[in-house]
């Protein structure tokens, strides 16, 4: 039994982590759109490329954030959760027993 | 003739003891690390911990990503001291040139970011920024980079969360509670979260960069390894266990993701915590 138990936490932190990577479409689209405005103002004015481009590489930057939230989660699912869930069930299951109740 | 002797001796010193905390902190690595046989799994772990030390609440934890921090900060002390011992009114070495380009560059950044009477910042900034790019790059060394912690990125967000609640409380503690229930009285919980965002938001972008670099090329490397094993394996010998495809794409990859993005960190964490504490003092103090 608890074998299958572990199984479906394993199981379910990859899902989960596969899930948490969705996070990145959003700044894949939005870092798009950014490099498509700049490609359009160095098209436009070509002598302020220099200012465009560390505009850009800046805010590419920020918008990266919340698709690194998705990709710091993933990795904690990966990596870290396994373990400590594991854990957490084996302690329950020695708690449960302790009191009586299985 | 003898004070150019001197100043020669003194000099070297300083570059030898600028040195000097990184090749301890590589001494300590070396001497506490296990050795992972060949075909073990991928291995990724966070900071390693030294030893504990019991404190009231939980115990204090002695782990690699401190240590190295502290190495890191002894470096920048000295450096510092190298490059402004001896300092004259008329430049005439380069490392004066070399201060004085450091100097005038973050004042620039200071002055057009945050105004003419934010001027005293520029040295705080100096220091965010060289700390935390010489963090990063610290594992260009096989260091663990210090900023790859989150506990380390966290404390300088929470340094920078303090110096912003100290400006926003200038404008009065009473426009300072009142400044949560704008617009309308309902907005406090939103308010009061996004206040908490901010050292949240900025320590997590740092550390989550730095963090996937590395986990990033950890993975890249092993996959090399087992690849050059598969493909590689039969060569008679030891050659079969060279990994030789390990040979260079890590290190390109190393350029964009430890040093680019190290450096790119260190930029926009300085760049926020100047935005930041501007916009952050009431109207009136401008």
């Amino acid at each position: 039994m608890l074998e299958i138990a572990i199984g479906i936490i394993l199981g379910c932190c990859a899902i989960g982590a596969g899930i948490a990577l969705i996070a990145g479409v959003g700044p894949g689209i939005g870092e798009g759109q950014a490099a498509a405005k700049a490609c359009e103002a160095v098209g436009r004015q070509p002598e302020s490329k220099s200012a465009v481009t560390s505009t850009l590489i800046l805010g590419c930057a920020l918008a990266e954030t919340t698709g690194l939230y998705g990709l710091i989660i993933g990795i904690l699912l990966i990596f870290v959760a396994p373990g400590s869930f594991v854990g957490i069930l084996k302690s329950a299951i020695e708690w449960a027993k302790n009191s009586g109740m299985l | 003739m003898e004070t150019a002797n001197s100043t020669r001796w003194k000099d070297r010193l300083l570059l030898i003891l600028c040195i000097l905390p990184m090749v301890l902190a590589m001494t300590v690595k070396v001497l506490t690390t296990q050795e992972a046989p060949l075909s073990e799994g991928v291995n990724i772990s966070g900071a390693q911990i030294f030893f504990a030390i019991d404190m009231p609440l939980q115990p204090l934890y002695i782990t690699s990503a401190l240590v190295n921090s502290w190495c890191v900060i002894l470096t920048i002390f000295f450096l510092c001291l190298y490059l402004t011992h001896g300092i004259k009114v008329i430049p005439d070495s380069r490392r004066q040139h070399a201060a004085e380009w450091i100097v005038d560059t973050v004042n620039k950044l200071v002055r057009e970011n945050m105004g003419e009477s934010y001027m005293g910042f520029a040295p705080f900034i100096a220091g965010i920024l060289g700390l935390s790019a010489l963090s990063s790059l610290s594992s260009l060394l096989g260091l663990f980079p210090p900023t790859s912690d989150v506990n380390i990125v966290l404390g300088w967000a929470i340094l920078v969360f303090g110096i912003i609640t100290h400006y926003k409380l200038k404008g009065g503690l009473w426009a300072y509670i009142k400044s949560f229930f704008s617009p309308v009285f309902v907005f406090a919980p939103l308010n009061i979260i996004g206040e908490l965002a901010t050292p949240i938001s900025m320590s997590f972008r740092h550390y989550g960069n730095i963090m996937s670099g590395m986990v990033i090329s950890t993975l890249i490397s092993f996959a090399l390894r087992s690849l050059s094993k598969a493909l590689l394996g039969w060569l008679p010998g030891i050659l079969g266990n060279i990994p030789f495809l390990q040979v260079g794409l890590p290190a390109v990859l190393s350029l964009y993701l430890d040093i680019f993005s190290g450096c790119m960190q260190a930029f926009i964490f300085a760049m926020l915590t100047m935005m930041f504490v501007a916009t952050a003092a009431p109207e009136e103090n401008v």
